[in-house]
């Protein structure tokens, strides 16, 4: 359940957002998870949810991005599309994959009010 | 949605920043929009681009622990596993091994757990310091419960006590790592003499660790003065907004280890994967008695892990556990990742878990 922690990070981004560029609330945010980013997405809506009432966050639309994972395949030499860390290379089949992009999740954007 | 007249229009945020004109008095209503109020110089529906890592936040003060760590010449080692693995029982038994084999290398400990002191207990009979951090709800460690943890031990202490066998104060007692802004090169040139960094005769603030009597050459990129390091302290301890530090030691900690921290962290295969706590490695302890196919079930722990531990192999006998099928499903999640197979109980193995801890192996 780190998508509790994950959330209240998600908070402190906006929160110190506003510290810095004052608004009274969040009318939409948007976030970009990585498909290697860990984040189990249904979990990360529900603990939002929970934790949205009573702050900045609350009434806010969230849409969620995914992003893909690529990987750099160590036999291809070459930066290969990946869904998950147990993929192989869609070219070669190997497995020396090495984890480039989409492993982060974001606070990409918002709209405040 | 527009938020003037709740069509679907995308020009939303130029239309809200104007007031409402009533149609029949022609009133103007500034608290219309979405905010409800209206504040000077404050538009009523804005964009504002972020861009932001949700974990940057544990990040930066991941990366002053491990800038901390390796000014105090501490190597810092963050295991993780399912509970149950045998963390607690390895870690004791590499405490009293590390005893015998390195007698001047500090040990410390920084146990994680949701509940109970019953870890650090077990750590500190063995005579070993340990801090115990409960997590309560929590599911792994962060960062700054690691600041933390590192600034109560002695290990911290230690380091700031005798390392320059002069007097000195340094202002390490807040809870965060400080930021050192200053170049400083450590070529760890055998042929200076101890002497020669004692000679300069100023209390410089960055020791390296304990009984740290090799020969540095401390080439400074700044001036201060010598003798006034609290000035220097204050200078370079505060003030700095997280993230924005830049750590320019410019040594690389290629000797062996003069103090080891390791920091067992929540038995959890799944959250801790995405924390960083400033370690040099993850160690990932998988015992014998769970199922081979683990790091197919969790690879985000394999993946984020350098070394796996196999523990408990003085079980095998007893057990249907395909070691090679465990490690080429752990390759095949992480391709670089090491692994030992150990026994806590009969000590199988511990030589070369210990030979890597030190940094010593071949």
């Amino acid at each position: 359940m780190h998508e509790v922690s994950l959330a209240g990070g998600i908070l402190q981004v906006v929160e110190q957002t506003r510290a810095r560029d004052p608004f009274e609330r969040v009318t939409h945010l948007r976030l970009q998870a990585g498909a290697l980013a860990g984040v189990e997405l249904s979990a990360l809506r529900f603990a939002l949810e929970s934790l949205a009432p009573g702050t900045i966050l609350d009434g806010a639309q969230i849409d969620i991005d995914e992003q893909p994972g690529t990987a750099w395949c160590m036999q291809c030499c070459q930066s290969v599309p990946i869904f998950s860390r147990l993929d192989l290379c869609p070219l070669c089949e190997g497995a020396q994959l090495q984890p480039t992009g989409g492993t982060d999740l974001k606070v990409v954007d918002m709209r405040v009010v | 949605m527009c938020v003037v007249c709740g069509c679907s229009s995308p020009a939303t945020v130029a239309v809200a920043t104007e007031p409402q004109v009533h149609p029949h008095t022609g009133d103007l209503h500034f608290g219309a929009g979405a905010a409800r109020v209206s504040v000077p110089g404050m538009s009523q529906e804005r964009a504002i681009q972020i861009e932001v890592d949700v974990l940057g936040a544990n990040k930066a003060v991941a990366q002053q622990n491990r800038a901390h760590f390796a000014s105090h010449g501490v190597s810092a080692f963050n295991l993780v596993s399912s509970p149950g693995s045998g963390k607690t029982t390895l870690l004791c038994a590499s405490i009293e091994a590390l005893r015998k084999r390195a007698p001047g290398v500090a040990v410390a400990v920084i146990e994680g757990d949701q509940q109970t002191s019953f870890d650090a207990d077990r750590i500190r009979a063995t005579g070993a310091p340990a801090i115990q951090v409960n997590t309560g709800k929590g599911c792994h460690l962060d960062a700054p419960m690691v600041a933390r943890a590192f600034g109560q031990l002695d290990l911290h202490a230690g380091a700031h006590a005798h390392a320059h066998g002069e007097a000195h104060e340094h202002a390490h007692s807040h809870a965060e790592a400080h930021a050192h802004d200053h170049d400083h090169v450590h070529p760890h040139d055998q042929a200076h003499e101890p002497a020669q960094v004692h000679e300069r005769g100023h209390t410089h603030v960055h020791v390296h660790g304990l009984e740290d009597d090799h020969g540095h050459s401390h080439t400074h990129g700044h001036a201060h003065t010598h003798g006034d390091h609290h000035s220097h302290d204050a200078a370079h301890t505060h003030g700095h907004a997280p993230g924005a530090h830049s750590h320019n030691h410019g040594h690389v900690h290629d000797h062996a280890a003069k103090a080891i921290l390791f920091i067992e962290n929540v038995g959890n295969l799944v959250c801790p994967a995405m924390w960083d706590l400033g370690e040099d490695a993850k160690v990932v302890i998988l015992s014998v008695t769970e199922g081979e196919d683990k790091p197919l079930k969790y690879p985000d722990m394999f993946a984020a892990a350098s070394l796996m531990l196999l523990n408990k192999v003085d079980l095998l006998p007893h057990l249907r556990f395909d070691v090679v099928k465990c490690i080429d499903y752990a390759r095949r999640v992480n391709p670089g990742i090491r692994v030992l197979l150990v026994s806590a109980q009969t000590g199988q193995g511990m030589d070369a878990w210990l030979d890597w801890v030190l940094g010593v192996e071949a």
